[in-house]
């Protein structure tokens, strides 16, 4: 029922305020609030506000060109490499407004990591891939270190066992759910605070996308994860809490179990029992 | 007598046939084009392909078999006429005797008794007196031969034209009686044209063996009389040789090492400037500049690879070199008006392009998600740049660099005008040295004869010049190809 984005009486259903319950009552991790992010002309986000708590799985779900993608990308400042992008509102870090003019991008993109939709490894050794951001930050002073950390990376990628005898082989040779995971490892090895994944799963086969959603589980006592995802399943099976985006809009965000089973917006209701999509 | 007006007919007999093939398709479909196999234009191309392609074979096997023909009838003319009446007498007034060696008692000349150089010429005599053109004193009986020899040549025009003619209408006529609805006209056209695209492409491959053979073989009539080592082994070069025994002249010296050692001199002085020059202005267009300063940049650093060399040419000659004598004379140096050092310089702003336009095209290709990756974990522009896309970069920027060297090597008015004459062995970039490509020029310029040493040592340089710009594209090319891998 797609013409729903068309028809404009739906347009106006946005509630004023989110509908759910889109903050936490501790501290959040990540906090937004009326975000806005413009491409040229053109609004992609309006006005969100949300807040992500720390060693919990948040996922973003709506249809194609929601915007949700170009949200989790304004979380690290991703988009600042898009001439076009501008990003407006207040969204913070522990408490800290990473649009700031103090904040150094490069930091924050080393304490907020991030895994794209197609695995990237670089066309270098799997053991150059790991050692990438360790080395660029300067987190080691020893190869010894570094080899610590690299292992430590790809076991809790779950990768070591089927990579270690052949470290020196070039990343790229890997399977495309094995990539995957090196993109993992890649990004733990730096230590983040965050781990931004767009569509971590959508190249993968379901055996592979099985894996990665026990491993996002895994990492969750460690590390607090936003995931993209287009699959309802998947943000069911691996997110404590959801969000759902439409047009630009956050119409929609609270507990996984509450989002699935008792949505309070129309919208929502229409999007996870696939009414449109 | 003019062969363009045979192809004309020809092309004209194609063309109509073209009309017919197309009508008697849609005729024979009964109008309904969804019945013909393929689209009436097909049959139109089937018939006219038919009928131009066998009288253009024709015609091209015929134009060099008939003045053969007519060169050999007005021969056997000559032979069975010569002894009778004057015949003979004529041909003693005119200077043609003299030029046969015809001796005041011969009373006839045999054919296979002359020389094949008096042969050639007698030859060349009726073929000139036929044309009308100069010939040594009008023979009357030479002039009854070179008509014997237009004669043939008229008829031979006349049945050629006739015979092509017939050729394209019988092929029209058979192409246009097998039209049908169910013929397979398409595909044979298609059939057709992958030959002709064949046929191109053989030509340029044959050309290419023909120049290597021939690179080659006069290279081996230089080594036969220069033993191979001398020649790249040989620290001397000096290819004057004495023409006449009692002439004032070297004996030729041939060792090349000079001349690659100068090719490589300037080369590497080019490379020197054209790569960190390309390379950064590369980096800097495909990840730093905006679109509209890489708009404007782009193009104007590619018209340098459009100026022409000449232009380099005089202005490395006349501009920079007088430019760095002046300043080396300033600060006490001695520079040579022909330094290598301003042909180098020159040549590697020649090519800049080459190393910046193709660098800047591999950079542009390495995927953005390569760069989003880097700049995900935390790295700096310059960070990324230096160790995630220059190394996946590298072969394409390598393969650039390689196609670069190989033009500068082969590379030639800029160092005929800039760089010196003399084979100086020297490292020394103030220097005047020479190349292999100046030699060259040099050894073939003015009036030669083809088959002394001097003018063959070209050849065996040109040979030498070409494998070694053919291992470096080689290798150029494998390296590239060797990238594509990577990322397709």
């Amino acid at each position: 029922m797609t013409h729903l984005r068309n028809d404009p009486e739906q347009q106006h259903e946005y509630p004023e305020t989110t509908a759910g319950k889109p903050t936490v009552d501790g501290d959040a991790k990540v906090a937004a609030r009326g975000a806005n992010v413009f491409y040229g002309a053109k609004q992609a986000i309006k006005e969100v506000s949300l807040d992500i708590a720390p060693n919990e799985v948040t996922s973003f779900i709506g249809p194609s060109g929601c915007g949700k993608s170009t949200f989790l990308r304004a979380l690290n400042r991703m988009n600042d490499i898009i001439d076009i992008c501008r990003v407006t509102g207040d969204i913070r870090l522990d408490g800290e407004d990473i649009y700031d003019r103090k904040v150094d991008v490069v930091q924050l993109r080393a304490r907020v990591g991030m895994v794209f939709q197609k695995p990237n490894p670089f066309p270098k050794s799997i053991f150059e891939n790991v050692a990438y951001g360790p080395r660029i930050h300067g987190l080691v002073a020893h190869k010894d270190e570094l080899d610590e950390i690299v292992h430590t990376s790809l076991e809790r990628a779950g990768l070591l066992g089927e990579v270690k005898d052949r470290l020196e082989t070039p990343g790229t040779g890997l399977s495309g759910g094995q990539q995957q995971r090196l993109c993992i490892a890649r990004a733990i090895a730096v230590s983040p605070e965050v781990i931004l994944m767009d569509e971590p799963c959508s190249a993968l086969d379901p055996i592979a996308t099985a894996k990665i959603e026990e491993l996002i589980d895994e990492l969750r006592g460690n590390y607090t994860i936003v995931i993209v995802t287009h699959s309802m399943q998947q943000a069911a099976r691996v997110s404590q809490r959801t969000a759902f985006f439409h047009l630009g809009n956050l119409v929609e965000m609270g507990d996984t179990e509450t989002i699935f089973t008792n949505p309070e917006h129309k919208l929502t209701q229409g999007y996870i029992t696939g009414r449109f999509g | 007598m003019d062969t363009i007006l045979v192809i004309v007919a020809i092309v004209l007999l194609a063309a109509a046939g073209f009309v017919m093939g197309r009508r008697r398709a849609v005729v024979r479909s009964g109008g309904v084009s969804r019945s013909l196999h393929s689209l009436p234009n097909y049959h139109g191309h089937f018939v006219a392909l038919w009928s131009a392609v066998p009288a253009l074979i024709l015609l091209v096997l015929w134009l060099p078999l008939e003045p053969t023909l007519a060169m050999n009838a007005a021969l056997d003319y000559f032979q069975q006429h010569i002894a009778e009446a004057n015949n003979l007498e004529t041909i003693r007034q005119s200077k043609l005797a003299l030029l046969l060696g015809l001796s005041p008692d011969q009373t006839t000349i045999r054919l296979e008794d002359l020389a094949a150089d008096q042969f050639g010429l007698l030859q060349t005599e009726i073929r000139n007196m036929a044309a009308g053109g100069a010939s040594t004193g009008h023979a009357a009986f030479m002039q009854e031969v070179a008509d014997v020899y237009s004669g043939y040549r008229e008829t031979s025009y006349i049945l050629m034209f006739v015979v092509c003619l017939a050729l394209a209408g019988a092929g029209a006529g058979f192409a246009w009686t097998r039209i049908a609805p169910e013929m397979r006209a398409r595909n044979h056209v298609e059939r057709a044209i992958t030959w002709f695209m064949i046929l191109c492409s053989t030509v340029a491959i044959l050309t290419t063996v023909g120049i290597v053979l021939s690179l080659l073989f006069e290279a081996m009539r230089f080594f036969a009389q220069i033993p191979v080592t001398d020649f790249i082994f040989g620290l001397h070069w000096s290819p004057q040789t004495a023409i006449r025994e009692d002439q004032v002249g070297s004996t030729g010296a041939f060792g090349a090492v000079p001349l690659f050692a100068g090719t490589i001199l300037i080369s590497l002085i080019a490379m020197c400037v054209a790569v960190p020059v390309g390379l950064f202005s590369a980096i800097y267009m495909a990840e730093y500049a905006d679109n509209r300063v890489r708009a404007v940049v782009k193009p104007i650093l590619e018209i340098l690879a459009g100026i022409p060399t000449v232009v380099y040419g005089f202005f490395a000659a006349l501009t920079v070199a007088p430019f760095f004598r002046g300043v080396g004379e300033s600060i006490g140096l001695d520079v040579s008006s022909e330094s290598a050092l301003a042909a180098g310089m020159v040549m590697g702003i020649m090519i800049i392009p080459f190393v910046s336009s193709l660098s800047d095209d591999v950079i542009t290709a390495v995927p953005q998600s390569m760069r989003e990756g880097s700049y995900g974990l935390g790295a700096t522009k310059s960070e990324t740049i230096t160790r995630v896309i220059l190394p996946a970069a590298l072969p394409g920027v390598v393969g650039g660099i390689l196609l670069a060297v190989s033009r500068a090597i082969g590379e030639t008015m800029i160092v005929v005008m800039a760089a010196g004459l003399g084979a100086n062995l020297t490292a020394n970039p103030l220097e005047a040295v020479t190349t292999v490509t100046v030699q060259i020029v040099t050894l073939l310029v003015g009036d030669q004869e083809f088959d002394s040493p001097k003018t063959l040592a070209a050849f065996a340089l040109g040979l030498v010049l070409f494998l070694m710009t053919l291992c470096l594209n080689i290798i150029a090319l494998h390296v590239v190809r060797k990238y594509r891998e990577q990322y397709e």
